[in-house]
């Protein structure tokens, strides 16, 4: 048994010591947020944050990760309490078949965390190791601004799902 | 939603009742001179396919087309509550499955819009008629002097009954009319606004959303441990080691198609490497050379169409003779998510859960791999990531049909990994054109001729013998015969006559039966490449004339829809007063899509690092007119996609293989684009054409985008390059050092 934090919940996961995260996320959680993209760390698909940065959790096996805080894209809001960053990409359309869009967000709530106001330069940068095949891009990149903006006039919003506006 | 007057129903038609009372309950005699019925109402009449209204007033509506990111839910959404007169949000859709919905084909060539919407907004008018027919019976009272407000009718003295009181024990299975009581396009009040996707929110928050995501109760995993080439064949494999690992449920194998099934989904997966190490494959040259994969294409049998039989222009290097020859190599549809799909055989029924652009010719396929009947096969859809065509989702679906009747009683998932993907996935095919024109010495293009090469663009399943793994058991099915898709919206040759008013205009397709790689529909078909030759060329010829490009190509148009995307994009752009900076160049394309649907012209343009090659759009400006738009954000989006979608194909994208496997198996060996190399700027401007017939937009930008793209790389390099992609590597090796 291993003990994993995920989006502040403790959870025994019984699984090998060598199983990537990103299958214990999905099939032992049953969180769907983090997708399968590769299992390469070349799409991005499944990032989420572990100790408040972007990993791929295809690539993280479990035994590296006991009591470490993990956060999904569940952990930022929900559908009748949406975090700040996912209204931003509600606000923007910022998704087309919306299967990448999961990790983007975790990659870019793990920079507004660490920087409050990037440039755009920066956020493209920060998001290169992510695809996106619908090619909507543009609107991701102005959702994360957005977010950036919006977190700012409510601090407390930064850390999603709990804040009402 | 504004209550509807009086004013409204006149408008409409003014005869609602009348058009009730004329809906036969049978329809046996005339078969003769019937007109056809709008859309999909055409193959599926009964307006209760389309639409229910619940005694609550809940509305579903059913359509046979499925969502993949393209919005297309939330339009049909709008085209339904705006002729229902009900807000959206009391609209549920249920979309493509073979037990629930009209069977309306695949969801493919920008057509939804005009196939379903087009059905779904006739059959909700004629609903809508009915109703408030009924309303004026019991009112005793006439329809005219009725208000509709979000499914509540009232009568001038203050009375009011709901849709749902009112079609208790009514019944609405009756054939639709060929005239429709809708209402008047200058009144919409949702089509024409910007609507919120419906789909976007569970998407953003991890609620389940794909079929990735769907877990039924028992439900076990498998992985296909899949051939490493087209046509190895399974030697050998040592199963007891691989048996004996944690969760292993049962190692399945018919023919070359082997699998493995576990509890677990890592389970799955390690014990699939794991017999994948054990297992010997017996592989042979069979792939063409890559460097000569067009000179390979053109050496094979042909069948020759001529699509257009003008006189053509000469062959050889005459007076004004211009002539150009274009590449394209094999490209991905690259899917973000592999395919997935889940299967339950249980009381002699197959279900299957898949991301299919086509649940019907999924069910016949699956019906016919299997030998089961197709009143026992049912398909589902859920969405999937993105596919932009053909890709491995058909195929996905046979895989856990396959295992799912060797493992019955339980639900099994198969998810494909990256490399099945890549390596399996249907490409768009290689292609090779020939343009040659003649001027004459005032600039006028007096001939014209245009050839084309290419596989054939569809694939698809419908016969069994198009599911990758039928081809793999132990009782083959053989590939059908590819025939070349018919004009006037062809496959190859898909935006192969020019609209422009060029004198002689000869085309020929060639068509090429045989398939050196596996090959099917990719967003656009032929005509993204047809569109970039042909926009290239003429750019060519405007050079030669030494004309504007954009004057040139109005020169020769008289369609005042194609003239007007044009001159938006132009305008916007600020086309004729760009000020050229050092290594950039601007460049310009427009196409009618399929020469008959939507019309898109594109401006760009880009940057050119001459010390490495590197080409990079700043901006571009599109304008696009696909009739009445029923959510211009939705189709902003899709245009935004398709040209950041095309640019990544333009500048980047060959799939590369060696004489015996694809070698592009995951993203490094097929890189595509990322965000470091985005334009800063894209602006799409949508006309809307209210009143007009639905054009779709998906797949519009993708051939103006290649064209506009080299256009402008033409522009700023002074080199023009006609083989795609137009990567670093090419364009380096263009330049003058």
């Amino acid at each position: 048994m291993i003990t994993l934090q995920v989006n502040g919940k403790a959870h025994a996961i019984d699984a090998e010591p060598s199983t990537p995260l990103l299958y214990v996320l999905r099939d032992h959680l049953q969180l769907n947020g983090a997708k399968f993209g590769c299992g390469l760390g070349q799409c991005g698909a499944c990032t989420v944050m572990l100790d408040g940065r972007a990993v791929f959790s295809c690539l993280v096996p479990i035994s590296a990760l006991p009591d470490r805080p993990i956060k999904t894209v569940e952990g930022l809001g929900t559908l009748d309490n949406p975090g700040p960053l996912q209204r931003a990409f509600i606000e923007e359309q910022a998704a087309q078949c919306g299967y990448c869009i999961p990790g983007m967000m975790m990659r870019a709530q793990a920079l507004l965390e660490r920087n409050p106001s990037p440039s755009i330069t920066e956020i493209k940068a920060h998001l290169q190791p992510h695809l996106c095949r619908c090619g909507t891009h543009m609107r991701i990149v102005r959702a994360i601004q957005r977010a950036a903006r919006e977190m700012k006039n409510a601090p407390a919003a930064g850390t999603g799902g709990t804040t009402r506006r | 939603m504004p209550p509807m007057t009086r004013r409204d129903f006149l408008a409409a038609g003014g005869a609602l009742v009348v058009s009730f009372s004329l809906f036969p309950v049978t329809s046996g005699a005339q078969e003769t001179d019937k007109p056809r019925l709008p859309g999909s109402l055409e193959g599926t009449p009964l307006l209760d396919s389309w639409i229910r209204i619940d005694a609550d007033g809940g509305v579903t509506v059913f359509t046979g087309k499925v969502e993949f990111g393209q919005g297309i839910k939330t339009a049909l959404i709008q085209v339904a509550a705006e002729e229902l007169m009900v807000q959206p949000r009391r609209i549920r859709l249920i979309t493509a499955d073979t037990a629930r919905t009209p069977d309306e084909g695949y969801t493919a060539g920008s057509q939804s819009m005009q196939h379903s919407a087009t059905a779904i907004l006739n059959a909700a008018a004629q609903v809508r008629a009915i109703v408030v027919g009924l309303a004026a019976q019991r009112f005793a009272t006439s329809a005219e002097s009725l208000t509709v407000q979000d499914g509540t009718i009232r009568a001038p003295d203050g009375r009011s009954v709901s849709y749902g009181e009112l079609v208790k024990g009514q019944d609405l299975h009756v054939p639709a009319a060929p005239q429709s009581p809708l209402r008047d396009p200058s009144k919409r009040t949702v089509m024409g606004t910007p609507m919120q996707r419906v789909d976007i929110p569970a998407k953003i928050v991890g609620a389940p959303a794909y079929v990735h995501d769907l877990r039924l109760p028992g439900m076990v995993h498998a992985r296909v441990v899949r051939p490493p080439s087209y046509g190895a064949l399974l030697r050998s494999f040592d199963s007891a080691k691989v048996s004996a690992l944690p969760g292993v449920l049962k190692i399945a194998r018919d023919g070359n198609h082997l699998a493995v099934i576990a509890e677990r989904e890592y389970q799955a997966l390690a014990a699939a490497r794991a017999l994948a190490a054990v297992t010997r494959w017996m592989e042979r040259p069979a792939l063409p050379v890559q460097a000569d994969i067009d000179g390979h294409i053109q050496r094979l049998p042909a069948q020759t169409t001529v699509i257009a039989d003008g006189t053509g222009a000469p062959a050889g290097a005459g007076p004004g003779v211009i002539e150009a020859r274009y590449l394209r190599p094999y490209q991905m549809h690259g899917s973000i998510g592999p395919s997935c799909a889940v299967a339950l055989y249980k009381d002699d029924a197959l279900t299957i859960w898949t991301h299919s652009q086509g649940v019907y010719p999924l069910q016949r396929a699956v019906s016919e791999m299997l030998r089961l009947p197709a009143e026992r096969v049912r398909c589902i859809h859920m969405e999937g990531a993105g596919c932009y065509g053909h890709n491995g989702a058909d195929d996905a679906g046979a895989d856990a049909a396959l295992l799912a009747m060797t493992y019955p009683g339980r639900p099994v998932r198969v998810q494909w990994m990256r490399e099945d993907e890549h390596a399996w996935e249907p490409y768009g095919p290689a292609m090779i054109s020939n343009a040659r024109a003649r001027m004459d010495t005032k600039g006028n293009v007096t001939e014209w001729q245009y050839e084309v090469w290419s596989n054939t663009h569809n694939a698809r399943p419908g016969p069994a013998g198009n599911l990758a793994p039928a081809w793999h058991l132990q009782k083959p099915f053989e590939r059908p015969a590819p025939q070349p898709a018919p004009q006037p919206a062809g496959g190859g040759d898909r935006n192969a006559i020019p609209l422009y008013k060029f004198g002689n205009v000869r085309v020929l397709h060639h068509f090429i039966p045989e398939m050196p790689l596996r090959v099917s529909a990719l967003r656009a078909l032929g005509a993204y490449m047809n569109i970039f030759s042909i926009e290239g060329f003429v750019d060519e010829l405007a050079g030669a004339a030494q004309a504007d490009p954009v004057d040139f190509r109005l020169r020769y148009l008289e369609d005042p829809r194609a003239r007007d995307v044009i001159t938006t994009a132009a305008e916007r752009f600020g086309w004729k007063n760009y000020q050229r900076r050092r290594n950039c160049g601007k460049g310009f394309a427009f196409a009618r899509y399929k020469n008959l649907a939507s019309y898109t012209a594109i401006a760009c343009e880009i940057e050119l690092d001459r010390d490495n090659g590197r080409v990079r759009m700043l901006r571009a400006v599109a304008a696009i007119d696909s009739g009445e738009a029923v959510n211009p954000d939705g189709i902003r989006n899709q245009i935004e996609g398709g040209i950041l979608q095309s640019l990544s194909w333009t500048l980047y994208e060959a799939v590369s293989f060696d004489t015996t496997r694809i070698t592009s198996r995951d993203w490094s060996t097929y890189p595509i684009l990322r965000f470091q190399n985005l334009p800063d700027h894209i602006e799409v401007h949508v006309i809307n054409r209210p009143g007009q017939p639905f054009l779709g937009t998906g797949e519009t930008a993708q051939g103006p985008t290649a064209a506009a793209v080299a256009n402008a790389l033409a522009d700023a390099s002074g080199t023009r390059l006609r083989e795609l992609p137009l990567s670093q590597r090419r364009v380096k090796a263009a330049l003058p050092p």
